[in-house]
Parts: C-alpha cells; structure tokens; sequence
C-alpha cells in the first residue's frame, strides 16, 4: 500500500538527478538537488508510516533543516559567481580543476 | 725448554716500564698540539723522550737480569681495556726487551742525526713528532701481552710509517708512496684480524699468557688457520712476498725514516708477530712450512732486486727484504731458529740503520741526488761516512769477526739441518748479497767521480757522523757477542724456549765455507764490473733478468693487473649500478606513480556536472555490488 | 626528578625562545647555551644511572589516551643513555659549528636554530620512549625539523633532496604504523607500553609478519642496503651540521630500534630472518665503500661510508653475541663522533672554496695544516684505525660476528681494507701533492672552528684507549636484550680458566 508513495519517491528522485546532470543553470540544478532531497524525505515519511515509528520523520526534520541551510549557502555561492562572472551556468565556473 | 710462566710483577723499572711508551707519546703529544709554539725546542724534546725511553729499557733490562732465568717473564697489569674482550697489559721478557732496547736505542741514534738531517726542513718540529709517535707505537707492538694491544701498536706504527712516508706531502710520489704503503698493510691486518678473531673463536681470550699457553690444546687445523693468517699480517708488515710492493716505494721519505722504520724496527715487527706466536707455529706444520719458503722466497727476491737497482735507497730497501726473508726464514724453523732470527733481526737493526744512515748522509753531501750512477769517488771526501758504511757493508756480506757473519751464517746453518734445499738456496742469496752490496759500495765510493756539475760533496756534521760510528761499534761486536757460547739463545729461552740441545758454533763447515766463497765471488764480480771498469752515467739496457729486477720482479705490475685496474673497474661499475640500478629504481618507481597521477588528474574537469555523474555512477555501481553480494 | 621530562622540556623551551629573539647573533648565543644546559642535564643523569640496577630507569609514566592504553611512557636503559648522550653533546657542537650555515637559507636564522632544538627535544624522546605509539610519534614527528632544515637551508638540490628524504621515511614509518596497531590489538593488554609487550606474540607467522613491518621501517632509516640511496643525496644537500645530525643520530634511530624492538618484541622471527638481515649487511658493508671508493663529491663519499658502517652495525646486532652487540652500540656513538667531525670539517672547507667536489681541491694541507690534521684524523677514525674509539666498536663487532657467522665477518673485514682506500685517497686528492691554484689563499681552522673540532677529536681518542666507562653501561643492557631474546655466546673450543669468571 505504501509501494505507490516509493514509486513516486524514486520517480521524484530520477527527476531530480536528470536536472543536476544536464541542466546548466545553477538555480535549476540547485532546484534539482532540492527536489532530490524532497524525495528522500518521502521515501523517509513513507517508510516510518510503513514501520510503524517516528525514526523516519524525524529524519526528515533533519533534512529539511540542512535543506535549509544548504540554501542560505548555496545562493549566497551562487550570487557571488553570478556577480563576478555575470553568468549563472554552472560550466562557466570550471576554474578548479586539474 | 718450554717457555717459563708469566710471573705478575709491580715496583721497579720494570714496574714503570710503561713509561717507555708514554714518554715518547708525551712527546709526539706536545709537538703535535704546540703547534709552532715548539718549533725551537721540538728537535731537542724529541730526542730527550727518545733517549729517557732508552734509560727506561736498560733499567728495566737491568733489573730483568737480576731475576734467575725461570722469573724472566714479568707481566704488569694496566687496565682494562675492552671489558669481555682485552685487558691491557705489558709483557717484560727477555724477547721484548731485547727489542725495546734495540728500538729506543737505535731509535735515539737516528732521532739525534736527524736534527742535523733535517736541519733546514720547515717542518722539522712535526717530523720530530712523527718518529716519537712511532717509537711509542712501536714499543707498544712489542711490549703489549695480548693480540689486541699488539693490534693498536701494529697500526700504530702503520700509522707512523703513513705520515712519514708521506711527510713531503707536496710531492705527488711521497703521497702516493704512504697511501700505497698503507694499503698494501691493511691486506696484512685483514690477515691478522681475522687471526685475531679465530684466536678469540676459539680460545676466548686473546691473552699472551692463556692463548699461547693453551695452543697445544687446540686442532691443528685451527693452528694452521690461525698461523697462516698470522702470516699474511707479517708478510704485510715486514714487507715478505707477495706484499712486499710498498717497501721499495717507501723510500719516498726521508732517510732516517728509511733506517728507523723500514729498514731496523718496523718492518722486522713481522718476525716479531711469528716468534711471539711461536707455540701456534709449533703445532701446525704446515704453516711453518709456509713461513720459511715464503722467507726464502723473499731473501731471494730483494737480493734479486738489489742487484739492479741504481736508486741507492731502493737497493738497500731490496737489501732489507732480503735480511727479512732471513729471519722469517729462520722464525719458522722453530724453537732453534728463533735466537738466530732475533739475534739478526737486532745485528741487522745496527748495520742496516748504519748504511741507510750512511746513504743519507751521502745524499745530504749530493744535494739529495740518489742516483749511484752520479756518484763515484766519496771515500776520500766523506771518509767517516765511509768507514762507518765500509763496516756495515762488512758485516752484511757476512765477513768473517763481523756481525753477519755470526748471525746471517748462524741462520743458514740452521736452515740447512731443517731442510737442505732451503738452505742452500739461503747460500745463494748470500753469494748474491756479496754481489749487490759490492756494487753498491763501489759505485758510491770507489771509481771515478760522476758527480752533478753543482754537487760539493762535503763530510756531515757531528751530530750526523757521531751516531754513524755508534752503530758501526755495534755492526762489528754484537754479532760475536751475542752468538759465541750461545748467549742470546739462552737469554731468549724463557720466552720463546729453547732446543734440548744447544748448537754449536762450527766456524768451518761445509755451508759457512761455501757461503764465504759465493760472497767473496760474488764482491770479485761486482769489483770487475763496477769497481774497475767504468760505470756508464745512464743505466745500459741489460739483459731480460735485469729489466726483470729492476722492475721489482714485475710486482707492482701484477698488482695493477690484478687488483687495480679490475678494482676501478669494478668501482666505476658500483657507482652506475647505484645511480641507475638501486636509485634508478626508486626513481623510476616514483616518476611511475607521478606519470599516473599526472594522467588520472585529467578527470578533474571543472564540470560540476561531470563530478555528479560521477557521484551518480559510484552510488550505482555501489548499490548494484549490494544487490549482488546480498543475493549471493 | 624527572630527568628525561625535563631535557626535553628545557630543549623546547629553549626552541620557543630562541623564536622571541629579534637579534640573530643573540639567537644563535641562546642556542648555545640551551644546548650546553641540556648537555649539562644530561650528564648529570647519566652519572646517576647504575649500571647493575633495574633495566629501565629514570622512568615516567603518565597516561596520553587511556581509552586505547597510549602512555607518555619514557625510561632509559644503558643503551638508550649511550645515544642521547651522543645526541647531546652533538648538538652543541652542531650549533657552533652552524654559526654561518643558516645566512643563505631560504628562512630565517632563528628558524634554523629553533628546529634544531626542537629535534633534539625529538631526539632524546625517541630514545627514551618506553611506550611504543610515543615512539612512533617521535620517530615520524623527528622528520619535519629535518625536512626544513635540508629544504630551506640545503644545497642547490635540496627541494629534491628533502622530499625524497621525507617520502622514503614516512613510508617506512606507516608500515611501522601498521606493525604497532596489529601488535597492540593482537597482544590485548591493552598496552603499549614496551615492557608490557615483550614476549606477548608467541605465534612465529605473525611474529614474522610484524618483524618486517618494523624492520622495514629501521632498514630504511638506517639505512640497509638497498634502501640506502636517499641517505647521499640527503646528507649531500643538508647543511653540514644537519647532515651530521641525520647520519650521527636519526639514522640510529633505525639499528636502536632493531635492537631494541625488533629483537626483544620478535625473538623468533629476528632468528628466522637473521640469514636475510647479516646478507644485507654485508652487502651494504662491501658495496657501501666500494661506491664510496668512486664519488666525486665529498658529502656524498662520507654518506655511502656511512652505508657501510651502517652495515657493521646491523651486522653487529643481528649476530647476536654480547661482543657483538654490545660492539654495534658502541658503534654507534662512536660512528656520530667519527662522521660528525668529516662532516663539519668537509663543511668547513665548502664553505671556504664553495665546492663539494674533490677535484676542486689540493694540496690543502700546505696552507691549512690544522684542518687538514683534523680531517685526517676523522678520517682516520673512519677507517677505525686503533687508538681512535671506532677501532674498539668495529673490532667488537667482527670479533663477536665471527664467533657465529665465519664467512661474513670474513667478507666484512675486507672492508677493513676498502676503508683505508675511500678515506686515504680522498685525503691524498684534497690535501696532498702540490697547491691547487684556487686553494692557495685559503685560511686555516678558526678559533671557532677549533672548538668545534677538539671535542670530537678528544672523545674519539679517550674513547679509543678507555672505552670502558661506555662498555660498562652498554653490556649490562646488552646482556639483558640477548637474554630475553633467549641466546647464548658460543662457547670456545680450547675451555680456557681465566682467574675472575
């Protein structure tokens, strides 16, 4: 019964991964990486409802919290780049390499 | 007769007796760490130690006499020298004082010419320092009481012998001459160290008084090792075949050097090692087979090289091997030989010094030209020099009253019982003795002058000449005094032991008469050729034998042949093998893992897009080796 | 009083002053005398040490990280206080002798002076170290003031130099890493505490196992053959006086640690290996001179002698006889005092002709007999002449080795021989024959340089004719280490009585 939520979980998940491999927008692919997440913590929700404990929601709190903080980080990278560099593609920013 | 025991002995010169080593240690100490500060007086401090060392030995001599003839063995503790292994101590018999007095003796005889000989060198004072730093080494050798010691005065006057060769270091040939000498020695000392250990192997103790004392015990498989290593520690010491290369080079340094070191004390250290070793000998036949041909074969050897040489340094130097060869020859006959060996060793200690003494004082007149063939006519302007030289050529050649005539024929007679080859074979090196010192002589002082356009030839100063007639006194009497009634053998045998039955001295048998014959042909050719006729300036070509004998018997040749050429060789092999084998490797190992990296860093794209395909592939090739491994 | 604690207490203090002063040449006094109150100390402690008592004394214990039983444990046993007085009269005379060396580097001189004092606090802990993490902290944390010393006040090469130095001991030292976990977690006391440990691994297997992950590790600080060749291009490129530092004492960190460690931790194993270790050393002894015989470069030549010496230490070690070993520790300090000095005296010469290479030089003796003298003399005690205290330790050493291995010893003493030829000819190239051209105005030794030198001097010939009050304290340990190792010296084949045994 709880199979059409993990479905959607994983649907939701793949989703997500596509855009963080082929998008080239940063705000996409960070809307991608959210939506992953987001996933996650359905697949966690489902999963406690399905064993019967609070363990998984309380997991998902977690998430969001992180979630949330991962944001207030990665726009503030995100804008910084697009200020120096006036581009928010994330393959302009290939300086770090080799 | 079997060796006396060694008994523990304090008080009495005999009791001070390590002052003999010490004083001329202070000495070289002193010179050495003045500095220029001593050069006034470092002449004079030398020849003091030299000489309060002399005092040492004869008080000690005296009071050893004072003893009966069994308590002639006097060991003195010291002090602990390596705890497990050695305690140092000294050994005061009748066999290491009769050293000590030969060396301080004719150490301070040589020690007082040198102030004139080296009068006008610089570095006068430091030369001083060296010949009291090989006087002490030197008595240490002789009067340590255990095989340790004996190695720290071995070395010691290795040492010695190293700096003094070499003390003209400017001069490329004198540099090359100590190092070679000093190589060619550690060959010896390989052998001797590796005597030293069998004997600690098997004895555990390296004590005089335990190893020698307790060496019929032992195999004589192990006696043989032991002895035969022995030997090839003497053979490089005492310049014996096949070592013998670096003693003719060895006249690169100063004559008085020549007399002190490689003619009277050091290079005769050899003969001391086998005598002192002798119970060892005793039970290994075989070895002491070894010992006399390999004297034979050297007495024969520098005479043959004596014969060719117009160096007239480099001929007495042939002469010093040969004189060697005697006593080494007459050392592995045994018990009997023993008084001879040593009886000679000291003779030859007089004359030899004498001569090479004489040489120097010839070439001091010559403006240190030592080219016979430059020489011609001396008698008359250098008479003392002369008849000190004329006695000393007496007594080598074995004329009859001499010295040599005593112990030289002593030895041959004694060879002869033990094995009538070697013995006639000894003859024949003293016929050829008569020949090479004849030449000498007469080329140096008989004929027609040769001299250098600005050669002055001139007698030496007393401080030279005094000590000359010293050691001729000796070169005339000691031989008579020591062998007649078989003084010295019954001196020596508490130490070394001695035959049941005494020999008796036959002034007229069939070998001494021979020997007298070949010598008195022997100095007939050479007046013929040298004497008489006139000597060419350049040396003629000669014969395939005298290339032979002035080439050193083509030893230096073999040598290059077989050590040095492959051991650069081999050296030059090492070396590449290290920087491209050993650290070619590591580097080679560490360029590889740099190549790699260098390579795999290339994934590094930048692309955050690409570094999430990657996350993304990890994290499914991970989940599938769950899946798989969970299934299995 | 806690000796140990204190010496290296006072030598780290001492580094962290030396940094606060701003004046180089006050700098410099202070190291000085740091250095000297350290030596001070140190003999003082070793006059208390008793020969005869406990195994281990001056000993502290303190717990470090009780949760996996780590200790700042740290004692000294005969052998032990040998080498750290070895390290503490080395660094005084390394300060003196560095007056100039550290004005060209690449940091400052302070710098320089303050590393120096902290390796010698490193120094004195590695040995003291009775706990065996503490000893590996050490031994690791003793290459960082090495690896700057080379890198910033090396030779043209010393970037290289340096990080092949560091690589080839940090690899030696995570295989040790490795061998230290698995014996703590296999044994299970709980403990790494040395004296706890010994005799825990009674399983051959894994006694080999961890044998190697040790012993690897000392080979290459030692260095053994073959993994001798970053000691040349080290000892090459460091400045004199850390070279002397590097060859002289944290290279017997590797042959103390295969007595201490290898030995009494794995008897059974170092028996199994005995055969591969004296090859090795052996090898090392002949190949180490006949390398040194073709150099051209003087630092390099007295590196690859070390390599050979190196050997006969290790040789000595593994022959495992009193003689023997007790002689590899003697040769041990000995071998500092001997290289320390061709070290500093062929550092006093680069420093005047700016060269290392011999062809560079000639006839030095002419114009500088005093430098000359003295470099004969080290070299001389190179080549163990007796009379100079390496003659007593390499003796101790054959002597002891022959008793059980003939044909090794027999090969190794033919580096008696090789000896004289790397030493003599080096010698006859630089200081003989006629005056080179570009030598002629060079000065004698200095007053400064005549007190770096005679200390070493004299302590090689004291040592050389009274070695006792070293062997004292050495072979009671010895004996000790071989005991519990569980060998006995061979007996002789000719019994002979000798009054006090």
């Amino acid at each position: 019964m709880t199979t059409h939520y993990l479905v959607l979980s994983a649907l939701l998940f793949a989703i997500g991964g596509v855009g963080v491999l082929v998008r080239r927008n940063a705000i996409v692919v960070f809307m991608c990486v959210e939506l992953m997440l987001n996933a996650c913590n359905l697949a966690f929700v489902t999963f406690a409802r399905q064993n019967g404990n609070l363990d998984g929601q309380l997991i998902a709190f977690f998430v969001m919290i992180v979630a949330a903080a991962e944001v207030v980080i990665g726009l503030a990278i995100i804008v910084t780049i697009f200020r120096t560099r006036r581009s928010a593609s994330v393959d302009d920013a290939s300086l770090l390499k080799y | 007769m079997e060796p006396a025991e060694i008994i523990q002995h304090s008080g009495g010169a005999i009791g001070a007796a390590w002052l003999m080593i010490a004083l001329p240690l202070v000495g070289a100490a002193v010179l050495l760490l003045g500095g220029r500060r001593t050069d006034k007086f470092g002449h004079l401090l030398g020849v003091l130690m030299a000489v309060a060392s002399f005092v040492v030995a004869a008080l000690s001599f005296a009071q050893l006499l004072g003893f009966a003839p069994g308590e002639r063995r006097r060991g003195i503790e010291l002090y602990e020298f390596i705890p497990g292994l050695a305690k140092v101590g000294l050994l005061v018999d009748p066999l290491s004082i009769s050293f000590c007095l030969l060396i301080t003796f004719v150490g301070s005889l040589i020690h007082i010419y040198s102030i004139g000989y080296m009068a006008h060198d610089p570095n006068r004072r430091r030369f001083f320092a060296y010949l009291n730093l090989f006087v002490a080494a030197m008595l240490l050798l002789v009067l340590a009481d255990n095989y340790v010691a004996l190695f720290v005065g071995w070395e010691g006057v290795g040492l010695a012998s190293y700096l003094l060769i070499g003390f003209w270091q400017h001069k490329p040939s004198a540099a090359t001459a100590a190092k070679k000498a000093f190589i060619v020695n550690r060959v010896g000392d390989f052998g001797l160290l590796l005597g030293i250990f069998t004997i600690f192997a098997t004895f555990h103790t390296l004590a005089f008084s335990d190893v020698l004392g307790n060496a019929s015990k032992a195999s004589s498989g192990t006696l043989t090792a032991i002895g035969l290593l022995l030997l090839v520690g003497a053979c490089g010491k005492s310049a014996q075949l096949p070592l013998q290369s670096w003693l003719l080079d060895a006249m690169e340094g100063p004559t008085p050097v020549s007399a002190l070191i490689h003619a009277a004390t050091m290079v005769t250290a050899g003969v001391y090692l086998i005598v002192r070793s002798g119970p060892i000998f005793q039970g290994a036949e075989t070895a002491q087979l070894v010992v006399t041909i390999v004297g034979v074969a050297t007495l024969l050897a520098g005479a043959i090289i004596g014969t060719a040489k117009d160096d007239i340094k480099k001929a007495l130097a042939g002469s010093t091997m040969s004189q060697i060869g005697y006593m080494v020859l007459a050392a592995g006959v045994g018990p009997v030989g023993y008084a001879f060996a040593i009886a000679h060793l000291i003779t030859h200690g007089f004359f030899k010094a004498d001569m090479f003494l004489g040489a120097g004082s010839v070439m001091h007149a010559m403006n240190d030209e030592v080219d016979m063939r430059k020489y011609g006519a001396l008698r008359k302007v250098m008479p003392l020099t002369f008849w000190t030289f004329l006695i000393g050529y007496l007594a080598i050649i074995g004329f009859p009253l001499l010295s040599g005539y005593f112990t030289k024929d002593g030895i041959i007679e004694v060879a002869m019982e033990h094995n009538a080859i070697l013995g006639w074979l000894a003859v024949i090196g003293a016929g050829i003795t008569g020949f090479y010192m004849s030449r000498l002589v007469f080329m140096t002082f008989f004929g027609a002058k040769r001299w250098e356009p600005t050669a002055h030839p001139h007698e030496s100063p007393a401080v030279m000449t005094v000590p000359l007639i010293v050691l001729s006194i000796g070169a005339i009497v000691l031989g008579w005094f020591l062998i007649m009634g078989n003084r010295f053998m019954t001196f020596l045998a508490p130490a070394v032991g001695a035959p049941e039955e005494m020999p008796a001295f036959h002034p007229f048998s069939v070998p001494g008469l021979a020997t007298l014959a070949l010598v008195a042909i022997g100095a007939a050719y050479a007046w013929m050729k040298y004497g008489r006729a006139e000597v060419p300036a350049v040396a003629p070509r000669g014969s395939f034998l005298t290339t032979f004998a002035r080439r050193d018997l083509y030893g230096d040749a073999l040598n290059e042949a077989l050590f040095m050429r492959p051991g650069q060789w081999l050296t030059r092999l090492a070396v590449f093998f290290d920087n491209r084998g050993v650290d070619g490797l590591v580097n080679g190992l560490a360029a590889g893992i740099g190549g790699t990296s260098g390579r795999l860093r290339r994934v590094q794209t930048g692309f955050v897009r690409s570094y999430a395909l990657s996350i993304f592939l990890g994290a499914a090739v991970l989940a599938g080796a769950w899946l798989v491994v969970g299934n299995l | 009083m806690p000796w140990l604690s204190t010496l290296m207490g006072v030598s780290v203090l001492g580094a962290l002053g030396v940094t606060l002063v701003r004046n180089d040449k006050l700098a410099k006094q202070f190291t000085l005398v740091v250095s000297l109150i350290v030596l001070a100390l140190t003999v003082a402690m070793a006059v208390q040490f008793s020969p005869n008592g406990d195994k281990f004394q001056f000993a502290e214990t303190y717990d470090w990280i009780p949760a996996f039983g780590v200790h700042y444990g740290v004692a000294v046993d005969g052998i032990a206080l040998v080498l750290i007085l070895l390290s503490a009269i080395l660094v005084p005379i390394v300060v003196l002798a560095s007056w100039h060396d550290a004005e060209a580097g690449k940091r400052s001189v302070r710098t320089y002076f303050s590393l120096l004092l902290v390796l010698e606090a490193m120094m004195i802990g590695v040995f003291a170290a009775t706990d065996v993490f503490l000893f590996y902290v050490f031994f690791e944390a003793m290459l960082i003031p090495m690896y700057f010393m080379i890198g910033s006040y090396g030779g043209a090469q010393r970037s290289y130099a340096a990080v092949k130095f560091l690589l080839y001991s940090l690899f030696g030292g995570l295989l040790m890493l490795v061998a230290v976990i698995a014996l703590y977690s296999i044994a299970g006391k709980g403990t790494f505490m040395f004296p706890d440990l010994v005799g825990t691994i009674q399983d051959v297997t894994t006694q080999k196992w961890l044998f190697l992950g040790f012993f690897i590790a000392f080979a290459i600080k030692a260095p053994l053959w073959p993994f001798h060749t970053w000691l040349p291009d080290a000892a090459a490129q460091a400045p004199a006086g850390a070279a002397v530092l590097l060859v002289g004492v944290l290279d017997k960190v590797g042959t103390y640690g295969m007595l201490r460690f290898c030995l009494e931790l794995f008897p059974d194993a170092a028996k199994f290996f005995t055969p591969l270790v004296i090859t090795l050393s052996v090898i090392g002894i002949v190949y180490g001179a006949i390398v040194a015989i073709g150099q051209t470069d003087m630092k390099r030549l007295i590196a690859y002698t070390s390599v050979s010496h190196f050997g006969f230490i290790a040789m000595g070690v593994f022959a495992m006889t009193t003689s023997a070993g007790a002689g590899a520790t003697l040769y041990m300090v000995n071998h500092g005092f001997s290289t320390g000095a061709l070290f500093l005296i062929a550092g006093f010469l680069i420093y005047r002709r700016g060269s290392q290479f011999i062809a560079d030089y000639g006839g030095v003796q002419k114009v500088a007999p005093v430098l000359a003298g003295t470099f004969l003399v080290a070299g001389l005690s190179s080549l163990s002449l007796p009379g100079l205290s390496t003659f007593v330790s390499e003796f101790m050493v054959l002597t002891g080795t022959y008793q059980r291995y003939v044909v090794p010893a027999v090969i190794a003493t033919v580096g008696v021989i090789l000896a004289a030829i790397y030493i003599l000819w080096m010698y006859q190239r630089m200081m003989n024959g006629p005056t080179a051209e570009s030598v002629k105005s060079l000065p004698d030794l200095n007053a400064r340089e005549k007190w770096v030198v005679a200390p070493l001097v004299a302590l090689l010939l004291v040592f050389g004719f009274y070695p006792k009050p070293l062997l004292d304290v050495i072979n009671p340990a010895v004996k000790d280490t071989l005991s519990s190792v569980s060998v006995t010296d061979p007996q002789p084949a000719v019994p002979v009585a000798q009054e006090g045994q």
